[in-house]
């Protein structure tokens, strides 16, 4: 009965999507009042009935409800019941329809929270998220329904791959597509203003908390995907440049670069077409993303298993919204103009080059993640493309951004003397340019790729600790609690953000630079030592687990003749499946990680054992979460709180003065 | 002027679209074999059924072969061995099998269990000939000529369209 | 130095490949493997590196460059050897080739193109700026616009 519910409210959903586009275009075209205030229902209605269908499904999940056919191939009734929970999107149909919540989410905040936009502006976006979600609904109740039945119905199910059980499947996925699918709002807002036929620094406003809300979420999802592949496959890697992950990347450098771009266009009412065009474009790789992992055009471990019926869906689709909103775009945008100049050296420029270096840093990993998909439709062969390309390519391609990134907030908009800037950061660059030295000196290791890494993350640190202090010490307030509290939200959130990037090169470098591994053989009573810790040997014991059964080793870990802590790394076998995985012990620090893991039992009690120090690795995930933090700051920010700002009697002034 | 180039977006896209549009006929997966057209690398290996016998690709000079990988746990073998068994019914041309990463007992089993359309089939348990030969899976077949070139790899197994299409015209065309 | 562990994180996955899977493991030959095998791809699986992966395909090939290391064999033989039996498929690092070129200076290309836009961008902005620009009070109208629309 409930999938057959959750079934139904799919197609009560569409119906709803569907009115709400033909309402919001109809209505924003005549200016019907009447029907302009049926469209926030509809979206909510659509939202409430996708929400529906998502809960239907969690239902018969949770209670491992076999007549399903997605919940038996991915579930099992031994699985503990956060995972039950989680194996809702454990497969294409299941997260797809992830996909459509989020969607509707999006929708419905957009709908409820946008109460003081312009009635018509409101309805065009609503309109255009309609026609997404009308999309996807059709997508999924043609080719992908998650409540098709089983019957008869099966007595247990084959279970949730045992990579996907555990915590990081619980939040990852909805994270990461709440920001993939929250860039369809800031997508809208450009529609609907080239729609318009006005793109202004009012609208600028109204996109920017709005796709700093989906960056934000963006971010962590990225950063827990990777923190989780980094606990979770055994050998310490966090980043694959695999197709799937650069498929959310993409999005996130777009992301990043629009959110630059909707501050100069709020500021100083330029790079109108920029912002509008990277709107596009993040939806878009969000949209080509979804094509890329659910298609088959490309192999990744992440990908799902495949129906070429799915993709050309898909691909359908994509051209329809991608192509339509970039035709909407070449049409429209030349008429937009352009807005106040600026000189060569000037925070515009900065920013502008920002935008150019971010776009060119994308199109790089689109170049690559689709190079082999290039050459073999050409006939030309194949090869495959990862990690050694991406990391010689990516690295040249953003360090001149991270560097203008310090640069930036100091220069003047409009017009910025070079002069004055390199009075102001020197000290900075000095300090930068000896911590870059002394820190591979102390450590005992020197390369350039290190000197380099640590003299980029210092110098975002140096230079932004003399914006701060820059900045503070020409404010007028009298006191420094008043000079703090007198700056905006957004400043610090930007403040916030700039370091949350730095702490996540200084991460990378080091690990990449300073990490060590011994990989040996192990008897019971046998010690090993890695960069000044002793790891002892204890041996193994069987243990039984909820739905797996463990072989559990046991290592005293002790520095100096001190034992610290004992570790317990693990080689789980899950029944169901067949498949046994091997759980790392970490032990998580501020400067280091350690991590030792088993590997094949070598006979006489004696392993095959990994063991790994890796300094500052937890660094890339801090910065990471810094800089969300950094995001949900400037989100926070007094002048997207509409109903204060009225009420204050604000002056244009001061609120210019916060740039 | 200006103008143009709010084209580009929407023309770049395009492009992408019609490549990815290509890629759906594609399959990623499928590796294509660097010795079309390279001799086949000359091994000995012991035969199967007679461990006391050798034989290497040199002894089939100057007639046209074929070489098939197989083994007892895969099964993809299995779906194809009806077919081969067929074919080597009308004689074309031999078919040596190579019973890759597997062991002597299972190998034997097998064939008994299932046919043999084998001339003769040579034993290559540790796979070294197999990755001599740029085997990654089984089954798969080499066509080999007189002059012991590589001609065509079917990669995966060969069904009767396969069989129809491919197979029988190259042999044809190789003066079998 | 005292540690600020915060937890200890258990992880789920697949047995990785060759926490010795030989007896008798020599540092310098598994440094040199480990060098190679990372940049190799492995086959069968769904985009992994022989280095990372468990299956059998990719531990007869880590066994393989092992030997060969061994024997004294370059890093640049190793790969020809894998290049002559798998294709360019099975190098992660493309090689440079005609049909490559394009993926190699591709990035370096739109990162010309990209200065360029910026420079073109700056040059007209830097004429428009010495022209119409809002003037000060025509900024304030706006905002004085924006708040209205904001107000209901």
């Amino acid at each position: 009965m409930i999938p057959e519910l959750g079934h139904f409210a799919l197609i009560v959903a569409l119906a709803l999507a569907l009115a709400q586009v033909a309402i919001a275009f109809t209505g924003a075209r005549t200016g019907n009042s009447a029907l302009l205030a049926t469209v926030r229902p509809a979206a909510i209605g659509q939202f409430v009935f996708v929400a529906g269908a998502f809960a239907a499904l969690a239902y018969c999940f949770v209670t491992s409800d076999f007549s399903v056919l997605n919940v038996t191939q991915h579930s099992n009734s031994k699985l503990p019941v956060n995972y039950r929970f989680a194996a809702t999107w454990g497969s294409h149909e299941g997260s797809i329809l992830l996909w459509a919540l989020m969607l509707a989410t999006w929708t419905f905040l957009v709908a409820a929270v946008s109460r003081s936009l312009p009635e018509r502006f409101v309805a065009r976006v609503l309109g255009v998220m309609g026609l997404v979600s009308v999309g996807f609904l059709l997508f999924i109740l043609i080719t992908s329904n998650p409540f098709e039945r089983l019957l008869p119905a099966a007595a247990e199910g084959e279970d949730l791959n045992p990579l996907l059980q555990d915590p990081g499947m619980v939040i990852h996925p909805p994270m990461l597509y709440m920001g993939y699918v929250g860039f369809s709002v800031a997508f809208a807002f450009s529609i609907a203003a080239l729609l318009e036929g006005r793109l202004d620094a009012a609208w600028a406003r109204w996109s920017r908390p709005w796709t700093l809300a989906a960056w934000c979420f963006l971010t962590v999802g990225i950063c827990l995907g990777s923190a989780w592949a980094y606990y979770t496959l055994g050998w310490g890697g966090w980043w694959f440049w695999d197709p799937v992950e650069n498929a959310s990347f993409m999005p996130w450098l777009v992301g990043t670069a629009l959110i630059h771009s909707l501050a100069v266009t709020e500021k100083r009412g330029t790079f109108r077409s920029w912002t509008v065009l990277l709107a596009i474009m993040a939806f878009s790789l969000s949209l080509v993303g979804t094509f890329l992992v659910r298609s088959g055009v490309l192999t990744s471990v992440h990908a799902f298993a495949t129906d070429p019926r799915r993709g050309i869906f898909i691909l359908l689709f994509l051209v329809l919204v991608v192509g339509g909103s970039l035709t909407l775009f070449a049409w429209r945008a030349p008429r937009v103009g352009l807005g106040s100049g600026f000189g060569a050296v000037s925070r515009e420029s900065m920013l502008l080059a920002n935008n150019v270096l971010l776009a060119v840093a994308m199109s790089a990993v689109l170049l690559g993640t689709l190079y082999p998909l290039f050459l073999d439709a050409l006939g030309m062969g194949k090869i495959s493309v990862g990690s050694p390309y991406f990391d010689a390519v990516f690295v040249p391609l953003m360090a001149p951004a991270i560097f203008l990134m310090a640069v930036g907030p100091v220069a003047s908009w409009k017009r910025a003397a070079l002069p004055e800037l390199w009075v102001r950061l020197r000290w900075a660059l000095g300090v930068s340019v000896v911590a870059a030295l002394a820190v591979p000196f102390m450590r005992g290791k020197v390369t350039p790729m290190i000197v380099f890494g640590i003299w980029l993350g210092f110098w975002v640190i140096t230079a932004t600790c003399a914006q701060v202090i820059q900045r503070l010490h020409g404010s007028p307030q009298p006191t420094l609690g008043g000079k703090i509290a007198a700056q905006s939200r957004s400043w610090y959130g930007m403040v916030l953000a700039h370091l949350g990037i730095a702490i996540f090169i200084l991460g990378v470098t080091l690990v990449k630079g300073y990490e060590t591994e011994r990989d040996l053989r192990m008897s019971p009573g046998d010690r090993v030592t890695l960069a000044g810790f002793d790891f002892a040997f204890k041996g193994t014991k069987q243990l039984p687990g909820p739905n797996y059964s463990v072989v559990q080793g046991e290592f005293e870990v002790s520095r100096g003749g001190k034992p610290e802590r004992v570790l317990y790394p693990e080689k789980r076998t899950y029944p169901v499946s067949g498949q046994t995985m091997t759980w790392a012990a970490i032990d998580t620090g501020v400067t280091r990680d350690i991590y030792v893991s088993l590997g094949e039992p070598v006979g006489d009690g004696a392993w095959g054992v990994r063991v790994y120090h890796k300094p500052f690795v937890d660094w890339i995930w801090a910065g990471c979460f810094v800089m969300a933090l950094g995001g949900l700051f400037a989100l926070s920010d007094r002048r997207y709180r509409l109903r204060k700002q009225v009420t204050e009697a604000a002056t244009p002034a001061a609120a210019s003065a916060s740039a | 002027m200006r103008r143009l180039a709010f084209v580009i977006p929407l023309v770049v896209f395009i492009a992408l679209a019609i490549f990815l549009a290509v890629g759906l006929t594609r399959d990623p997966r499928e590796v294509p074999s660097p010795f079309i057209g390279k001799p086949a690398p000359s091994f000995k290996l012991e035969r199967l059924q007679e461990p006391t016998m050798a034989f290497g690709p040199a002894e089939m000079k100057g007639k046209v072969w074929m070489l098939n990988v197989w083994a007892s746990w895969c099964v993809a073998c299995r779906e194809e061995h009806p077919v081969l068994v067929e074919f080597s019914k009308r004689n074309a041309v031999p078919i040596v099998g190579l019973n890759w990463k597997d062991t002597r007992e299972s190998g034997l089993k097998w064939l008994d269990r299932f046919g043999n359309p084998y001339a003769l089939s040579v034993f290559d348990g540790d796979g070294r000939v197999g990755i001599d030969y740029g085997v990654y899976g089984a089954p798969e077949t080499f066509v080999i000529d007189r002059d012991g070139v590589i001609r065509y790899k079917q990669i995966g197994a060969i069904t009767p369209e396969a069989l129809d299409e491919k197979i029988l015209p190259l042999l044809k065309s190789l003066g079998a | 130095m005292k540690r600020l562990a915060w937890t200890l994180l258990f992880a789920a996955g697949l047995a990785f490949g060759q926490a010795s899977e030989i007896a008798h493991p020599d540092p310098a030959v598994e440094a040199r493997l480990k060098a190679l095998a990372e940049e190799l791809r492995c086959l069968v699986c769904q985009n992994q590196t022989i280095a990372d992966s468990n299956a059998s395909l990719a531990l007869d090939l880590r066994n393989e460059i092992r030997e060969q290391v061994a024997q004294g064999k370059s890093d640049d033989e190793i790969r020809a050897y894998m290049v002559a039996r798998y294709g360019d498929f099975v190098l992660y690092r493309p090689p440079w080739k005609s049909t490559t070129l394009l993926l190699w200076l591709g990035p370096f290309a739109l990162l010309a193109v990209g200065a360029g836009v910026f420079a073109a961008t700056v040059r007209r902005r830097k004429r428009e700026s010495a022209g119409a620009s809002e003037s000060p009070a025509a900024e304030r109208r706006t905002r004085a616009e924006v708040e209205a629309l904001l107000e209901d």
